[in-house]
């Protein structure tokens, strides 16, 4: 069968993309398919993978978490997929790992998370929370003040990027004056903007996310308080993002990520500049759809580098492996399945695109930090 | 919850009722009146659909969302044809948007409501499908990502009563868009022909008929009036938060909090019971955490539906 397999070198490689096409998530994920088949066309169009085409399946995963699992099941049982590019949120993560490794599939996972996992099936391509939320607390702490609030939506990944940020500010000598969470969806932030007001922080460290920064930030505006006045770091807020919450509302915000479309580099213009040609002029790119591009040339170098598709050996062909993504050249760890990324920190400019001010060096991967 | 976070929490509460400023205060009152008037506004037309005829409508949320489209529409139309009248899109944005929203609820009555009244199991069934169904709509007419309003230029910014008491102008304007709609259902209910059909047919239909009155023409209405006023509390809450697809999704519950809390057949209970959820809250969320709060409210309200089950401002009729 393998033999059959090699012989015939043309012969497609099959793989997988599982996204939220419909459903709540469906706001932030469905334009991650769109950067993931650029980087499959790009790499068709250069000749594809060992002379292979590769063919992608689609399928949605609806916002549902048991959906995630049964079409997992799906791409890597039936279909046999070599890898899947997928999922956005942690839940429907956890949701695929007993999947991926009960059948031993590979999923390659783009989205900014909490850590506090690594699978021998999943490669993470996204920031894990160390890797975001140090940088962004300790550059706040040197330039903005020490005097911080915390607010988040009510879910795991604030809570522990807050853990980690908490040790990181209580490092940086500074306190925490209050910290709130709010469930996802929330639209009433009238009492919480009261309390930021009387308690007075430098600044104001906010992991909500979705539909609810909207409702913040508006209401944020109009008791006056507003990026300009205020040091406000949205941790959950991409470029993308900010079209929905609307630019006029984020003016001056902070935003911390592993990638900024308004990077200057090379391989981010020529990713910009393709990925409008293909979708149009208008459209935005964000740190999850950079981070899902990266993850397609992140196998396909590594199948290259292992001269199969066999999982265990491309996740151990991974080890340290190099690429110059759009957001500069990152690798993964030499362990434990995490990428070493930049962390960037902007300002968003009334055009909702991001002035880069402070670019952090390599930073490596540590899923499982000491939390205090 | 262990004794140590439970003691902590306490501890917390108790710092934060003693350390509150009459500034602080103050802008709480405020804040909690704001909520009573978001959620009343939410909530009346429910009461009407639910309270008065009865009707578990379960696509509630999502004729609110159609209100905020329309108000989105009307601020897009304003912005590319008449962009020197913009500070006036938002009126018309709320006229639109309970014309329209009215509109469909009619049509909703004539092609499905009406066929299943006295079956609320199905009723709630094949509303619950309807609220996917304009879920899937607005998402292929709008798109996924959701979309705000601009906030116009009389509304921006803040009424400062002292240097540390700024009450946000898109707040007062609710709490009078709120009062004036509250008069309205007020005057159309019990000082109008209309209201007098409406009342008598929900008293006793079969009397009402028999006195001339076109029961089902009034079930219509009824129902388009209650979906109306969905479409005016979706398009004042495009002044505080965005509209996507599943906006609606996040307000019903608070809406049949809100009425189911108040007493169904109450309209006056049902501002009675959003005044009281309003102040709550919006107390709890400053002295807990914003999760905590809405927990605490739910148990509240929980704990009080197990002693009235009625509601807290239930009729006294004889059945």
């Amino acid at each position: 069968m393998l033999g059959a397999r090699v012989a015939n070198a043309a012969e497609p490689i099959k793989v997988g993309i599982l996204h939220s096409l419909t459903g709540t998530i469906a706001i932030a994920e469905a334009h991650v398919v769109d950067a993931e088949k650029l980087a499959i066309d790009e790499i068709n169009a250069a000749g594809g993978v060992m002379g292979r085409p590769i063919t992608p399946i689609v399928e949605d995963g609806a916002s549902d978490w048991p959906t995630f699992a049964e079409k997992a099941q799906k791409l890597v049982e039936s279909d046999k997929v070599a890898a899947v590019f997928g999922c956005y949120t942690s839940a429907s993560r956890k949701a695929v790992l007993p999947v991926f490794e009960r059948y031993n599939g590979l999923l390659y996972y783009p989205t900014y998370y909490e850590g506090l996992e690594m699978s021998k099936n999943i490669m993470y391509t996204g920031q894990e929370a160390t890797q975001q939320t140090i940088p962004a607390v300790n550059w706040l702490a040197k330039n903005k003040g020490k005097k911080f609030y915390l607010i988040g939506s009510d879910y795991i990944w604030p809570r522990t990027t807050n853990r980690i940020a908490k040790a990181a500010i209580a490092k940086a000598g500074g306190t925490v004056l209050g910290e709130d969470y709010f469930p996802l969806g929330a639209t009433e932030f009238s009492s919480v903007i009261s309390k930021i007001k009387a308690a007075k922080p430098d600044v104001i460290l906010s992991t909500i996310v979705g539909g609810s920064n909207v409702a913040f930030y508006k209401q944020l505006n109009s008791v006056g308080i507003t990026g300009q006045n205020q040091a406000i770091m949205a941790l959950a807020v991409t470029e993308e993002e900010a079209l929905g919450i609307g630019k006029d509302n984020l003016v001056g915000v902070y935003s911390c990520m592993g990638y900024f479309q308004s990077e200057k580099n090379p391989q981010n213009q020529k990713f910009v500049s393709a990925f409008k040609a293909k979708y149009g002029q208008d459209r935005v790119l964000g740190d999850t759809l950079e981070a899902a591009y990266t993850a397609v040339y992140m196998w396909k170098l590594a199948v290259e580098k292992a001269q199969s598709t066999d999982v265990a050996k491309v996740v151990a062909a991974s080890s340290g492996l190099a690429w110059s993504a759009p957001e500069g050249d990152v690798h993964f760890h030499v362990s434990n399945h995490h990428l070493w990324k930049h962390s960037l920190i902007g300002m968003f400019k009334p055009d909702g695109q991001i002035d880069i001010i402070y670019q952090s060096p390599l930073i490596e991967p540590n899923p499982f930090p000491k939390l205090g | 919850m262990n004794i140590e976070s439970l003691s902590s929490l306490f501890s917390m509460f108790a710092y934060r009722v003693a350390t509150m400023s009459l500034d602080t205060f103050l802008v709480q009152v405020f804040n909690g009146l704001s909520l009573f008037t978001v959620l009343a506004l939410m909530a009346v037309g429910l009461a009407i659909v639910f309270g008065l005829m009865g009707v578990i409508n379960m696509a509630h949320g999502e004729l609110m969302a159609l209100g905020a489209y329309m108000t989105y529409m009307t601020s897009v139309v304003f912005h590319q044809y008449f962009p020197e009248l913009m500070g006036a899109y938002f009126l018309v944005g709320i006229m639109v948007a309970f014309v329209v929203t009215a509109g469909v609820g009619f049509v909703l009555e004539r092609v499905m409501i009406r066929r299943l009244y006295h079956r609320p199991l199905d009723t709630m069934l094949a509303t619950w499908g309807l609220s996917l169904v304009l879920q899937q709509v607005y998402r292929q007419i709008f798109g996924p990502i959701d979309v705000s309003v601009p906030t116009v230029s009389w509304l921006q910014g803040a009424w400062n009563v002292t240097p540390n008491i700024g009450l946000p102008l898109s707040r007062i304007f609710i709490l009078f868009l709120t009062f004036a709609v509250a008069l309205a259902v007020y005057l159309f209910l019990f000082r109008s022909r209309w209201g007098l059909r409406i009342r008598s047919v929900m008293q006793n239909r079969a009397m009402a008929g028999a006195a001339g009155i076109d029961t089902e023409r009034v079930d219509a209405v009824t129902f388009a009036v209650g979906c109306g006023l969905a479409g005016i509390a979706g398009s004042a809450l495009t002044m505080l938060a965005s509209t996507g697809p599943v906006t609606g999704q996040q307000y019903i519950v608070d809406t049949f909090i809100v009425v189911v809390f108040g007493g169904i057949e109450s309209l006056l209970g049902t501002f009675l019971s959003a005044f009281a959820i309003g102040q709550l809250q919006s107390m709890f969320e400053l002295l807990l955490s914003g999760s905590m709060a809405k927990a605490t409210i739910l148990l509240l309200v929980i704990v009080a539906l197990y002693f009235r089950p009625q509601g807290l401002f239930a009729l006294k009729l004889r059945r």
